[in-house]
Parts: structure tokens; sequence; C-alpha cells
């Protein structure tokens, strides 16, 4: 009960915690690799050497928090107004839609610089327009938002495979995937920015969309910590009725807040449907909305914490991929389970060390009065 | 003496980072006696009956009870110790009845009804024996405040405290109200239980206490049999200083109508009529008073004519012109501002910083930012002169809300709201769980937004408040205006009033 209330340093808080919640947790993978009789430094080994060791490792790491920025933006976004998104993987896929959309559209008259404001435009409005029933649910009618975007995401999972296989797929093809896109609606590679680094890409599908997540970083900042939005924003999530008093309308805060955040996830699709797969795919999102809980939580919702922790997931994501490939008796599962301790320990038992902290920092502070 | 204190402090030392809260504290309380600690907000107090129930942990000292040295490392701890505390804000649930409530930890059982048998019974005896009424089965929510108070005393009680701790238990009810509850801890005294009263309210130490220990910036200064001791020593040695215990005002010179009601209906969320039919005129240059006890519609009255609660029916005029479907942007644009009864409820929002808590409400306006985008300079600047004239402590406008004591938060608030310089205020419990310090100050800028020609309107469960300030005091009861009264009325017409009996 008094560590609760007790404050410690910010760097503890928001570096050193977080951190040692990720030892914890890197620690039992390594139990388990160590049980099932494999070398658990061999793997931690391939593990950083895939995700981080040469070009190809990083442009594949970067590619995955692409993913988990926009999502985890998207998360702390409505959770800035104390609202639960759980619909970004629903918001995100019916992005995608929007972005795909633009992009048969115009990938055989303009170049890819002309076609992506506007894929930005219609991934992010899909996505928005995904959360909007939600929104509008939860403001006027209090349903809750947790409840209903997971049924979104159920919804809007039927609603793509609909689409795919009777719609948007090409006569006679055999997948339920839109056709390819035409070099108009491709975004390019980041070679170059590896090749400062005086290293090389290869096949990793890193593109633009990073630079734009970057981008969408500071947006979310400024708007959170800067403008009167989100000071309305952040009073409404930490005091309904303070709000109420200070004649913050309740129902418009919540849905423009929740259209952010569902068009936030939504622009997630750029960087898969257009910066690799180059068409829209079935599943294409394969998660990342749920990723972006963890990161948004571990990133303690500000937007470095979450591009901080959107890398982490992205080294998780490749490195594993590839400890799987060196090292097949740790199989894919055990990748999944070592992601699912990251994100037991990051975002679920994020105050495990709190109270052990607070006897650490305060005795410090005695000392140091002494 | 042949028994031991019921408690005794030895040296209790506690520091929250730079803060240091309890500077080498000592303290006996003796076993059947009724103990008052006094001391201005962020003397100490509520940081050493923490201590003492186990929220913290002392960095250094004893804690001696029933002359047994014990360590309390948390509330079970001191459940066990028989020590029971009600704290200020209560600790109930809200949607559970009162034997859920006061079952709550004590279940006696992963089954819950045979627990729920012997807790009635117990409930029972408790009522019986001490006059703590109140129906089990009711809903918290419902209760009026002074009940959910008792409920949790019953709380304390169910679990066997000898030794009860009561944080600022009169804070939000009437002279009655407060009656009885002195009524109740006497007989739970002369049962042999030892209590503990956290206040600043002199007047209470005087009425109830045997003993009365002072507290001022985390040092025990005093201790004084009740008796032998006044209000005005007390006071002197609370603050430091003389203080000024009567606020002093001239004649009223009331202007024009400036807020008008008529035929008001309120109604609360679940659709209860709370305010039924009423008028006033609050005139430019005079102070309304409204008294009633706790939850006779006098805060559903507040939340009304600011806009947050639309009327159910019934007319409210600002400078004589009606309002419709106004919120309280609307209310604030138009000259009236709100200093709200409860500041963690409405009024703040804890965990921003003061300059944040500076502007809210007022965000909107092109002084604090054009286009949407917050002039964070402007914001401080803003902040740093408030602070400066309302010498409000610590004087860190970065600060978190949450970490200013009780009575400068408040002046948080008074000062938003009065420094825009409004022609009407409403104010509702403008000192509640307010030390006497800032209580004085903020009762001096209340009537000097009156002599400067603004309408208000107090709202105040304290009779003592409104009979200070008022310059008319209007009676609520059961949501009607029962009738008018002069401020040197007697307390005992007051009170007949404000029960509904007389009119």
């Amino acid at each position: 009960m008094s560590a609760a209330n007790t404050p410690l340093p910010g760097w503890v808080t928001f570096f050193l915690m977080p951190l040692l919640n990720l030892v914890t947790a890197l620690v039992i993978s390594g139990l388990v690799i160590w049980m099932i009789g494999q070398d658990p430094f061999e793997a931690l080994g391939y593990l950083l050497n895939g995700a981080l060791g040469n070009g190809m490792g990083i442009g594949f790491t970067l590619y995955y928090a692409t993913n988990f920025i926009f999502t985890g933006l998207s998360v702390a976004m409505a959770y800035h107004a104390g609202l639960f998104n759980i619909g970004s993987e629903g918001q995100a896929y019916v992005g995608g839609l929007g972005c795909a959309l633009v992009a048969l559209a115009l990938d055989q008259y303009v170049p890819w610089y002309v076609t992506m404001p506007f894929a930005i435009l219609g991934a992010g409005i899909f996505g928005a327009a995904w959360a909007l029933i939600p929104a509008w649910l939860q403001a006027k009618r209090g349903s809750h938002i947790v409840i209903t975007t997971i049924m979104f995401n159920f919804i809007g999972a039927a609603l793509m495979v609909y689409l795919l296989v009777h719609v948007l797929k090409p006569a006679g093809a055999m997948s339920p995937e839109t056709r390819g896109f035409a070099p108009g609606g491709q975004l390019p590679d980041l070679d170059w920015l590896m090749a400062m680094f005086g290293s090389r890409l290869g096949p990793a599908p890193l593109n633009v969309s990073f630079i734009i997540s970057l981008v969408m970083c500071v947006v979310v900042w400024f708007l959170i910590w800067r403008t009167k939005f989100g000071y309305s924003v952040r009073a409404l999530g930490m005091s309904k009725s303070a709000a109420t008093y200070a004649g913050i309308p309740y129902a418009r805060t919540v849905i423009i807040t929740l259209l952010l955040s569902g068009g936030l996830a939504g622009m997630m699709a750029l960087n898969v449907v257009m910066g690799s797969a180059d068409r829209l795919q079935v599943e294409f999102v394969g998660g990342a909305g749920f990723v972006g809980i963890a990161v948004s939580l571990m990133g303690r919702n500000h937007p470095l914490g979450i591009l901080l922790a959107a890398i982490l997931f992205g080294i998780l994501y490749q490195g594993g991929a590839q400890l799987s490939f060196m090292m097949p008796q740790i199989t894919r599962d055990m990748i999944v389970m070592i992601q699912g301790l990251v994100i037991l320990f990051a975002g679920a038992l994020e105050f495990l060390y709190r109270p052990a902290l607070v006897r650490v920092f305060s005795r410090r502070q005695m000392l140091a009065e002494v | 003496m042949s028994t031991p204190p019921a408690i005794e402090l030895i040296g209790i030392d506690k520091s929250f980072g730079p803060v240091h809260a309890n500077k080498n504290i000592n303290l006996k309380v003796e076993k059947g006696s009724i103990h008052g600690i006094i001391g201005e907000n962020g003397a100490g107090k509520s940081t050493l009956m923490s201590i003492l129930y186990g929220f913290y942990q002392a960095d250094r000292g004893e804690i001696r009870v029933n002359g047994k040295p014990l360590e309390i490392a948390d509330s079970d701890d001191a459940i066990a110790a028989g020590i029971g505390m009600v704290h200020q804000h209560f600790m109930l649930v809200e949607d559970f009845t009162v034997l859920e409530n006061v079952m709550l930890g004590a279940e006696g059982g992963s089954l819950l009804n045979r627990g729920e048998g012997k807790a009635r019974k117990e409930l029972k005896r408790l009522e019986s024996e001490y006059g703590l009424e109140v129906d089990p089965d009711a809903i918290i929510e419902q209760l009026p405040v002074g009940l959910q108070q008792r409920v949790e005393i019953l709380k304390a009680m169910f679990r066997g405290a000898e030794i009860l701790i009561l944080d600022e238990p009169t804070g939000v009810l009437t002279p009655a109200e407060a009656d009885h509850l002195f009524r109740i801890l006497g007989m739970l005294r002369d049962q042999g239980h030892t209590i503990i009263l956290i206040t600043h309210k002199l007047r209470e130490i005087m009425a109830i206490t045997d003993e009365v220990s002072v507290m001022r910036r985390g040092e025990m200064v005093a201790t004084r049999k009740t008796a032998e001791t006044t209000v005005e020593e007390l006071a002197e040695l609370m603050v430091g200083r003389r203080v000024l215990l009567r606020v002093e005002k001239g004649e009223a010179r009331p202007g024009d109508v400036a807020l008008s009601v008529r035929n008001l209906t309120v109604h609360d969320n679940r659709g209860v009529p709370m305010v039924k039919n009423v008028s006033f005129d609050v005139r430019a240059g005079e102070i309304v008073g409204i008294a009633g006890v706790a939850g006779n519609g006098q805060s559903e009255l507040l939340e009304a004519l600011s806009g947050i609660r639309k009327p159910h029916s019934g007319e409210i005029y600002v400078h004589g012109k009606k309002i419709v479907n106004a919120n309280p942007a609307t209310y604030r644009k138009i000259g009236v501002a709100h200093i709200p009864e409860d500041r963690h409820h409405m009024g703040l929002i804890l965990p921003f910083e003061e300059r944040e808590n500076n502007i809210l409400g007022y965000h909107q306006r092109e002084e604090y930012g054009r286009r949407g985008v917050l002039n964070r300079q402007a914001i401080l600047d803003d902040a740093r002169a408030k602070i400066e004239k309302y010498d409000i402590r610590p004087p860190n406008p970065l600060l978190k809300t949450a970490n200013f004591s009780g009575g400068n938060q408040q002046k948080i608030v008074v000062a938003r709201e009065i420094e825009r310089d409004p022609d009407i205020l409403l104010v509702g419990q403008p000192t509640r769980g307010v030390d006497i310090g800032a209580i004085e100050f903020i009762h001096r800028r209340i009537i000097d937004m009156r002599d400067s020609g603004k309408a208000v309107l107090l709202v105040s469960v304290e009779l003592d408040e409104i009979r200070a300030l008022a310059d008319r005091i209007l009676v609520m009861f059961a949501g009607e205006n029962v009738g008018e009264a002069m401020p040197d009325a007697g307390e005992q017409q007051l009170g007949l009033m404000m029960a509904g009996i007389a009119s």
C-alpha cells in the first residue's frame, strides 16, 4: 500500500523499471531454453545477431517496429482519454482497405510520392471509420469501448475476407488478395539510410512508412501535450467529473479521440500493404494491433517510450525468426512464448519491482540526508 | 499509572523525498479517552495517523500499543492490534449495501451466507449499544454522507477496533449530524474505547476531547488537557501567530438582481427530484448563504446553476436574461464562476501540474494560446502570478496538484475562479478540509468579492461559515427552500429549519 503512494525518480519509472522487467522476461526465457537442453546464451546471441547484426536484420527489425509504432500510438491516444482501445487490430485491417483502394486507383498513373499522401489519408480515414461506431456507442450510449472494439475486430476480419474473396480478388486468381500494385503504388525502401551507415538493406522491407511513423510520434506528442485539444483529452482521461465541470464536451472529445486512435492504427497498413507486400492480403495485420497494447503500456503511453518499446518488439520479432531458423529445436511457438513473457513482465506486471525499488530509493534518500 | 497508554509513539520520523513530514514525534494517548490532534493542513497529522494505521512506515521511531512495541507493516497489522480508521474520504464500495461493505475483507469464510447472518447480528448489537443506526440493506451510494460515515465507523467496530482514529470526521456533517457523531464517540469512550480525533476545528476539540495535541510543520508542538486550554491558545499554537477567528465585514450594499432562479426543479442521475420548485434572487453586492444538511439538494442546485446538470424544469436568469441550454463553458463566458463543493472530484485534476489546473475550464481562452495550441509561457506566468497573490505553497507551478495540501489545493481553485473577476460567484463548501490560516484568507476573498459589487451564492454545511459570511440565509430541506433567515438568527432556529421542522 505504502509503495503505491511513494514517488520515484523519473528515470527509475521510465527506464530502470522497464529494463528490469525485460531482463526478468529474458532470464525466464533463458531458463526454458536451458530446460529443453539448449544453450540460452547461444540463443540470445542468435536473437541479437539476427535482429541487429547486419543491415538486413536491422531493416526487418525496424520494419516490424514501424507497425508497432503506429498501433502503439493508436492505443496510447485513446488511453490518454481514459479509453482502452482494443480495436487497433481491426482498425489497422480496415485501414488496409482504404490504403489499397487508393493504390489500386492511382498506381498506374502517378508516381509513389503522389499516391502516398492519399494512401495515408485513405488508410487513416478507413481506420477511423472503423472506430466510429464503437466511439459513438461509448460516447452516447455508454457501451463499453473494450467490448465493442473487440467485436469490431471480428466484424472487420469477416468483412475483409468477404471483400477480398468476392470483390477485390482479380478474376481467375487463386489467393484472396488484390492484384499487385504497379510502382506508383509501392513505397520505396530505405536502402539509402542503411548505406549511410555503410550497410545494405538487402531484401528487408524497411520503407518510408518508418519515417512517417516517426513523424506521427512527434505529431501525437504535440497533440497530447501542446494543444488545447490534448489538454481536454488528458483532463477527461484523468477525471471525467472535473472535465464536465470544466465544460469539456464528453461525447465530442471521446469520438474525436477514438477517430484519431483508429486513424493511427489504420496508417499501419501503409507499411505492410504499400511498403512490403504491394497488395492487400488476408490477415496482413498479423497481431500488430495487439502488440500495440503491450508497446503502449511498456512505453508508458509516451511517444518516445512507444518508439523504444516498438523497436524492442521489432527485435524480438526479427531476432526470434532468425533464432528459430538457426536453432530448429527452438520452434516458432517458443518465440511466441518469449514474446509473451516480455508482454507479461513489461505490460501486465509492470509494477512488479516497484515496492523493492521504493525501498531501495527511500533508504538511499535517508542516507543522503544524514 | 496502572494501565499503559493505548497508543504511545516514540520518536517517529518520516520523510517523503525532501519533505520532512514528521519530525521526532512523541505522543501518548490514554486508554478510554478522546484525544484530539490538531494542526494546519500539511502539519503532518494525516501522515502520522497513516503510519499508525500501516499505510506508511516510519523511517525511525517506535509504536507501542497498550504498552507493547509493535511493528505495523500494513493495515492488517493495525486491525489485528485493534486499531480502526475512519478516513476523511470514505473508503466504501458505492454499489454495495451497508452489510456488504462492513463485511468486505472480513467475510468469515468463502461462503457469504453464514458470515452474513453473523454480521447482521453484530450490526444489530452495535446499533443498540452505540446508537449506530443504519439500514444494513441500504446501498451506500443512496445514503447521505452522515450515514456513510457511520458505516465507516461500523466497519472499524465490526473488526473489533478498540482504538478508533477519525480523520476530519465532521468535514461533511451538519451541526446536528456532528452532535450525533460526538454522542456516539462519547458512548464509545464510556465503554472503554480510545478515540483519536484529527481535526482543525477548535470548537470540536473543546467540545469533545479530553486531551489535545497540536502539530505544526511536522512537529508536535504541545499537548494540553482540554479543560486547561482555550481556543485562542490552540489557534496560536497551530498557526504560530495570533489569528482572527471571526471575519470582519461591513454592511452589504445590495444592488440589482444578478442571478434569479424561478421554480427550479433538478433531478439527480437516477431521476429523483433533488431540488423542488425553488425560487430566489441573488443581488449584486450581497452574499446569499444556502444552509442545509448535506444531501438536501444543495449540490444539485449548484450543479444546475453552473451548467453541469440540466434542470428538469424552471428558469435561471443571469442579469435578467433567461439561460437556456447552457453548459459550464457558456456560464463561464457570461461571468458565472463556480468554486465546486468537492475539489478532488470536480475542481481539480489531481495528477495535473498546478499550472494546468490553474486554467481548468478557462483553457480555451485566447490568452492561453491561439489556434488550439497552448501558450506555455503565458500559462506559466499566469500560474506564478496567482501563486504569489494567494500565497500558494509550495510556490511551484510545475508540481503535481496531488502533492499540495488541502488548503493550498483549495486556494488554487479559489484563485482560478475569483481572479477571473466574475459577476456572479457560486461557492460550495469553500473551506472543507482547509486549515485556519487558509480559511481566514478564503473568507476574506469572498467578502472582498461582495464588497466589489459581485453577487455571491454560498453553499455550506458549516452553519458557522454561513452565519459569518452570508447577508441572507436560505435554508434547504428535502430539496425545498423552506425559508429565509438573517445571519443573526439563533442557531437553534436555523437548526430546526434545517431539520424541516420550522420555517
